[in-house]
């Protein structure tokens, strides 16, 4: 078995304008974030031979990937859709390696999109996560609740504070008020965090991420064709998953997630360790999420996150970036999709407002996460 | 199904009472009694939901058996926002995660203490709320 690290690259990125978006719809915003990809990266869709999607949350069917290929004229050799809630999009791009690995396609398109701030009226059916009737009769019905369950166990066993959580929630706000296309750009304060109301205790408000429209979307090739493309590409280092649960009622633990294993397989695989990253787009749906996998991932000991995200370490400039895009917390959500987009920007460099451009980028790690915080997949990209 | 105005799955808010694998849990409530499947080759319980093979070694049978009826409190939350109209009067509300002592843990409530009482570690045991349709298994603090 080889290792694929650095065969692989992202050639082409493309994001929506996100937040409101009220005369769009699902299919269009897919459709405005492959356009805007091949755009990036000077491809016709004819050159492009294979097309990975999320299925979409608010129309389950089969197959939208061979739906959103046509609609895109797109003739794949390799199509379909993936399942892994909030580690779709990353999972995307490690299926499109294999895929090309495998030589069953060359050019594969990962896309991603979401209208979930204001209604879609394309007529559909809404997917669901799964054993909800195990949750909702005792009036278990948000995500907001699966997470405060983790806030509120990591609290206990380690003495993790609102306020720590706060720390996440104000320097992610600081990235966004930077950037032109996130959907909340006023910087908050620890006040601001600990006055705001209380969702699901001991999440508040300010811990909570967007509902959000838009959508991204990223361009896979091989090393050897990146070349052909005019913008930088950017290598494909490591890559992991780990799936440790599948709901609350079977969660070993709610304090060390998939993140664990997922970066031991990706750092294995690219040769590089916590140090070696010069920023990390870690999913953020909540802010105990984003707290939970930095100490996962190793960049501090479990149950010290609370001390490493303080102090500015985690603000541009810091020792370690954390979501200089503002995140699922204040850009948008769209599932982590503009977490990859984030972080290939970054690596090549002159794309990003000046005031975000974090120096020296080289390596970045990118996290996502999903169901009830039941999967997890890592990409580990660096600059060529 | 249909979709609310964001384009999320309705909230359903009862249990599916005829879902052949949970229906004689569902039924055991009904008799106030609390029971699990316990897999009759390595005699581990399986846990919730109820399904078909054991999910330790996959043996095809099982037999349902009475729980003790105690349980802990492994994390617990509050919501202090309703998505669910039957929830409006009763925010704040505690949800648990109760582990049970024989294997297995159920989403519930603690019930019969505020939400700020319930705490992480807390000996519980089981109480039965009865609904038109259906019983559902909460848990109270042990004194």
């Amino acid at each position: 078995m080889g290792n694929i690290s650095g065969k692989y690259c992202i050639v082409g990125i493309g994001e929506t304008l996100v937040g409101k978006r009220p005369d769009a719809t699902t299919n269009s915003l897919h459709l405005e974030a492959i356009k805007a990809c091949l755009d990036d990266a000077a491809v016709k869709n004819t050159q492009v031979d294979g097309l990975l999607t999320n299925q979409p949350l608010n129309d389950a069917h089969r197959s939208y990937a061979v739906k959103l290929a046509h609609m895109a004229g797109i003739d794949p050799l390799f199509a379909t859709d993936l399942a892994l809630g909030g580690a779709t999009p990353i999972a995307m791009v490690q299926h499109a390696v294999m895929a090309i690995d495998a030589g069953m396609a060359s050019t594969v398109v990962c896309v991603h999109a979401r209208k979930r701030s204001t209604p879609d009226p394309t007529p559909g059916h809404p997917i669901r996560r799964g054993d909800e009737h195990w949750e909702e009769p005792w009036g278990h019905f948000a995500a907001a609740g699966g997470h405060a369950f983790a806030a509120s166990r990591h609290m206990y066993e380690f003495g993790t504070r609102s306020e720590d959580l706060a720390e996440i929630a104000i320097s992610t706000r600081k990235h966004a008020s930077l950037n032109k296309n996130a959907s909340m750009r006023k910087p908050i304060t620890l006040e601001d965090h600990q006055n705001s109301r209380m969702i699901v205790a001991p999440l508040r408000l300010l811990d909570c991420s967007l509902e959000s429209d838009g959508g991204g979307a990223v361009l896979v090739t091989s090393a050897e064709r990146a070349r052909d493309f005019p913008k930088k590409a950017v290598a494909i280092l490591g890559m992991g998953q780990h799936h440790p649960h599948f709901s609350l009622l079977d969660a070993p633990t709610l304090t060390t997630l998939g993140g664990k294993r997922s970066s031991e397989m990706a750092y294995k695989m690219s040769g590089l360790g916590p140090k070696d990253m010069n920023f990390a787009q870690i999913y953020d749906c909540f802010t105990i999420t984003s707290l939970i996998t930095l100490e996962d991932y190793g960049f501090c000991k479990k149950g010290e996150g609370k001390d490493f995200v303080k102090n500015g370490r985690i603000t541009i400039g810091g020792q370690l970036p954390l979501n200089t895009h503002g995140g699922l917390l204040s850009q948008a959500h769209l599932e982590g999709q503009l977490h990859i987009t984030e972080a290939v920007k970054q690596l090549r460099r002159n794309e990003v407002e000046p005031e975000r451009q974090v120096a020296n980028a080289q390596v970045g790690i990118v996290s996502g996460h999903g169901g009830s915080l039941a999967m997890h997949a890592t990409l580990i990209l660096g600059a060529i | 199904m249909s979709k609310d105005e964001r384009g999320r799955a309705p909230r359903r808010g009862e249990p599916y009472l005829d879902e052949p694998e949970a229906k004689p849990f569902w039924a055991a409530c009904r008799e106030h009694k609390l029971t699990a499947q316990r897999c009759s080759s390595c005699k581990r319980i399986f846990g919730f939901p109820p399904q078909a093979l054991c999910p330790h070694c996959l043996a095809t049978k099982h037999e349902w058996v009475a729980l003790s009826g105690k349980g802990t409190v492994y994390s617990h939350i509050a919501y202090h926002r309703s998505w669910h109209p039957a929830y409006q009067d009763r925010i704040p509300y505690n949800v648990s995660l109760v582990d049970l002592p024989e294997g297995g843990r159920l989403v519930s409530n603690v019930i019969g203490c505020a939400p700020e009482e319930v705490k992480i570690g807390m000996p519980v045991e089981v109480v039965f709320e009865d609904f038109a349709e259906y019983t559902l298994p909460k848990f109270k603090p042990v004194k």
